[in-house]
């Protein structure tokens, strides 16, 4: 589908923290998901403000960082969530790969299903992509949804495919105090982590207020208004329990 | 006529290679006898006991210095000469503890009385900071003699004092000296001064064949007067206990030697850059010689380059508040560069680059000597990462692009200032100021009236009056006014360097450099990005016009998005090189004096405050009077997709067409720029290959959060702070030396995090 486009909301050409080395970010448009946590909410309506790209232009716009990637480095999409344009990052993913640009994937997993059209267009996906950041913001069912408005069936369902399917997986926790940092919780989702066989590195994300901002800018009332960044301690212990090798 | 035996020295056993023991040549040494170090940093020793007493005692200096306002003490009686002083030390009952010695006048930090720029500057410095200089040497310097400062006044034109105090032009080296003359300080060590005596003895003999015509007869003199010096050396090395005629018989001397010519050049001249120059590689053959021989262990090694460097830690001149406007936070440019490659492709790194790198750790964080890595993706990597590792926990370094710097310059050339290259002992600079092309694109809209001093400023032509700005019609009249400045800037550093020459030579300095030496005209540019958005916005958006009673601009609106340069937007990126292009050529294009090859810079120093106060609103929306972003970095705020773009829009402005120097600071976020030091070494060494592999020229790195500048603009006494490093445009200040606006304006830049 090589004429198909892309909604772009930002692009970062020095991410560092989004995934291995020095890579180009392209933050996609639009997500089903209402983190309370979320740090960029402005990506959340698929019809927001973003510019379209196709994806060679996007990739022959990446591949202009392509000297300051080393060994390790290349190219994440995040967003929003990616997967709501599923094909439109394939076709990414398949430039880059034709170039042996390094692809990472940074999702949620929402709108994971096994059901056509979605699924061909996901397996497609994979075969370009050479790793998958997974978030598992809560393993209990309803939490989840009270946290992000979704169910979390269907994301557990898509770690276990990735494990199947042998495609390397980093898993991010956001740990916000009192919500999503109960070590019994915890300690559920790291047994379901070790029940997966290609997970290689588990990662606490500390929740921050740096995006309250963007929010009261959008005008969508904060629901962690009061809520504190976890302090070094509790990072700390729920690392210990997440995180253990 | 007889052959003449070609020299030797017990001094020199040990050396190989011939062509430099027949003519002073210190490349050929060096490429006959380094050895380059491909290891890591663990052979490093700390700071001896006598570096910590000394550094100590020289920190609580600084710390009174400071409490002062910015000037421990200040000549008031002695006029300074290489030999108006006996010896002094950091501390008279510690100077056995000195291994490198030599002070500019006789106590520590206290700063010369040098008249021969401008008495009255000299004065007015003193005044400054509470000191009353000696009437009667203030009635000589005035009655009695021309200082370069009342030479050049003498023969301004009205138009180009009115282009002075328009701003248009700023940072003149009227009333202060030139610098970026980097003496070959290392000829002193290998060959002691005799044997430099000699050689310019053979110089004057052979300089014309009898008929005077005026460049003969100032090259004569000029030669006459660097044997005085060079003989003055000796005398003021002798107040030290040294004789220093012959060569240097160890590392020790080596750097002894090679300060005391540094001295003498910071003794006679207050150039507003002194660079030590390129030396470690040098230095380093002796070390090894002595290191192997077993007369010197590596605790010792580090000591003496530890105490050398605090040395030029601590070179001082007394400055006029304009000055300070100008460059602030008291910076010397005592520029030493680390790292290179040689012509035949090896490395130069040496453990001596490396132990330079080390004292910014054995002493903390320092802004000089301004620590200069001559970078190559291609160096060793355990180079790059000690660098960059001493970048991360230190801000002191910056990094220049061997690779583009080599073809022109060869791989013996030293930064002359904050980031110029001239051949070492072979070239030397006619610098000056910079030519504000933000205001003349001003000027193309208001026909030469100066919009903040209300006053017609050079010819008077048809302004542009329509509602909206047209591109053809500002690019038809801004070239005229692009033409205007290159003319009047050049024709004024011809005449103030015609002075200098005159008035206030630069006799140590030229002792230690060929005589037939090559010079460049270093001119340079102001307000790069602020043009390059403007004209985007007029050329991709809608420019409306705002406008004055009298018809002058007061502001522009901007309908509509357009390109700006800092993104890795090539219809903004363009524009750059073309502003660029246009101006080296139009100031090629003009006589320059004493045959000199015109070059320019992109490059501000933190007159990037001064020139933005002088510039009214511009059509990018830039309102009036803030400051330009500096050197060719892009504008504030107008950087949207990250560091790396921003770095790509910087890497596509040709360094040929700037061989003066592309300047270009970052600051990063530790946070940002990964999770462990490791993490932080290893990106930043990414970012730089990939920076300098696109040919860019210079990049100033800092590594730190904006709450550490707001704490440190709070709280200045904090013992944190007080040698807490930033990099500016081309040169390293401590933070809290700063102006409040200068502060405010680094606090101001994009600073560059990822959420």
């Amino acid at each position: 589908m090589p004429d198909i486009k892309g909604r772009i909301s930002k692009l970062e050409t020095f991410g560092l923290v989004d995934g291995p080395g020095v890579r180009f970010v392209a933050f996609t448009q639009g997500c089903r998901m209402r983190c309370k946590f979320c740090h960029n909410p402005e990506t959340w309506k698929p019809d927001g403000e973003a510019e379209e790209w196709s994806a060679q232009d996007l990739f022959n716009r990446a591949y202009r960082y392509r000297n300051y990637w080393g060994k390790n480095g290349g190219i994440t999409v995040s967003g929003g969530e990616p997967l709501v344009q599923v094909d439109f990052v394939a076709e990414l993913f398949r430039l880059a790969k034709e170039k042996g640009v390094h692809t990472t994937l940074d999702t949620a997993g929402n709108p994971f299903t096994t059901e056509e059209p979605f699924y061909s267009s996901f397996c497609k996906l994979m075969e370009y992509t050479d790793l998958v950041m997974l978030d598992l913001k809560h393993m209990d069912a309803e939490a989840h949804r009270a946290l992000t408005g979704r169910d979390n069936g269907n994301i557990l369902e898509m770690a276990r495919w990735l494990s199947d399917h042998g495609k390397p997986m980093w898993i991010r926790r956001v740990l916000v105090p009192g919500i999503s940092d109960d070590p019994a919780e915890l300690k559920r989702c790291r047994e379901f982590i070790d029940s997966l066989k290609t997970v290689e590195r588990v990662e606490i994300l500390p929740y921050h207020t740096l995006a309250t901002a963007k929010w009261e800018q959008l005008g969508i009332p904060y629901p962690l208004d009061g809520v504190p960044t976890p302090t070094a301690e509790q990072v700390k212990a729920a690392e210990d329990i997440l995180c253990r090798d | 006529m007889k052959l003449k035996d070609i020299p030797h020295y017990e001094q020199w056993n040990g050396f190989e290679g011939r062509i430099w023991k027949e003519e002073v040549n210190v490349r050929d040494f060096i490429q006959k006898n380094y050895k380059n170090y491909d290891g890591d940093e663990s052979f490093l020793a700390g700071p001896t006991a006598a570096t910590d007493k000394l550094w100590g005692a020289l920190q609580k200096l600084q710390k009174e210095e400071r409490a002062k306002g910015g000037v421990l003490d200040c000549e008031t009686e002695v006029v300074s000469t290489l030999t108006s002083y006996g010896p002094g030390y950091i501390d008279e009952s510690m100077k056995d503890l000195e291994k490198v010695v030599g002070l500019q006048t006789d106590k520590p930090l206290k700063r010369a009385f040098m008249p021969f720029g401008g008495i009255k500057m000299a004065v007015q410095a003193a005044e400054n900071y509470g000191y009353t200089v000696n009437p009667e040497l203030k009635r000589i310097f005035t009655e009695y003699t021309t200082t370069h400062n009342d030479a050049v006044f003498a023969a301004y034109t009205p138009e180009m004092r009115l282009a002075r105090k328009t701003h248009i032009v700023t940072g003149l080296p009227d009333t202060y000296g030139r610098g970026r003359i980097v003496g070959d300080y290392r000829r002193v060590a290998l060959y002691g001064i005799d044997y430099l005596i000699a050689a310019k003895q053979e110089d004057l003999l052979n300089c014309g064949c009898g008929n005077m015509y005026d460049d003969v007869i100032r090259q004569r003199q000029e030669i006459s007067m660097q044997i005085k010096a060079l003989n003055e050396m000796k005398q003021m090395a002798q107040a030290y206990g040294y004789d220093i005629s012959q060569p240097a018989k160890n590392a020790h001397e080596a750097c002894q030697w090679l300060y005391f010519g540094y001295l003498a050049a910071v003794k006679t001249q207050n150039g507003a850059a002194m660079s030590v120059g390129r030396i470690s590689t040098f230095l380093d053959i002796y070390f090894t010689r002595d290191l192997e021989n077993g007369v010197l262990t590596e605790e010792q090694a580090q000591e003496i380059i530890d105490h050398m460097v605090m040395k030029f830690r601590m070179v001082k001149f007394a400055r006029i508040p304009s000055y300070n406007e100008l460059f602030s936070g008291d910076p010397t440019w005592a520029t030493l560069e680390v790292g290179g490659t040689g012509l035949d492709g090896r490395s130069m790194v040496t453990k001596t680059d490396f132990r330079f790198l080390h004292t910014l750790e054995n002493m903390g964080p320092s802004p000089e000597p301004n620590l200069t890595v001559l970078y190559s993706p291609r160096l060793n990597e355990s180079f790059k990462r000690y660098a960059a590792k001493v970048s991360v926990a230190t801000s002191s370094i910056q990094y220049e692009n061997d690779d583009v710097m080599k073809p022109v310059w060869g791989d013996d050339y030293s930064i002359c200032c904050c980031v110029s290259a001239t051949q070492t002992g072979k070239e030397i600079q006619f610098f000056g100021a910079r030519a504000n092309l933000g205001k003349a694109l001003l000027y193309a809209f208001n026909g030469g009236f100066d919009e903040k001093h209300r006053i017609q400023c050079g010819p008077k032509t048809e302004p542009i009056t329509s509602e909206y700005a047209d591109f053809d019609e500002v690019m038809q009249k801004y070239d005229f006014w692009l033409d205007w400045i290159a003319d009047i800037y050049v024709n004024v550093l011809n005449l103030i360097h015609y002075m200098h020459d005159k008035y206030y030579y630069e006799a140590a300095e030229m002792a230690l450099i060929d005589t037939d030496v090559r010079r460049t005209f270093a001119t340079g540019i102001a307000g790069f990005s602020h043009v390059i958005d403007s004209l985007s916005a007029i050329k991709y958006a809608k420019v409306k016009i705002l406008r004055d009673a009298e018809g002058i601009t007061t502001g522009f609106e901007v309908e509509g998005d357009f390109p700006k340069y800092g993104n890795d937007d090539d219809r903004a990126d363009e524009i750059g090189v073309w502003l660029l292009k246009t101006f080296v050529e139009k100031v090629r294009r003009r006589h320059t004096y004493r045959n000199s090859t015109a070059t320019t810079s992109i490059l501000t120093i933190t007159s990037n405050v001064v020139y933005g106060e002088a510039t009214g609103a511009m059509p990018n929306g830039r309102p009036a009077w803030p400051p330009f972003s500096p050197g060719a970095s892009p504008s504030y705020g107008a950087e949207q997709n990250g560091l790396l773009a921003s770095l790509n829009s910087v890497a596509k402005i040709p360094y040929h067409w700037s061989l003066d120097g592309i300047s270009n600071t970052q600051t990063i976020n530790p946070d940002a720029l990964g999770h462990s030091e490791e993490e932080r070494v290893t990106n930043l060494v990414q970012v730089m290959d990939g920076y300098f592999s696109q040919g860019a020229h210079h990049l100033n790195v800092n590594v730190f959060g904006v709450e550490k500048l707001l704490d440190a603009q709070a709280h200045p006494e904090k013992e944190e702070y007080a040698n807490f490093t930033i990099r500016v445009s081309g040169y390293a200040v401590k933070f809290i030396d700063l102006t409040k606006k200068q502060q405010d304006d680094v606090i101001a830049r994009t600073c560059h995090k990822t959420l």
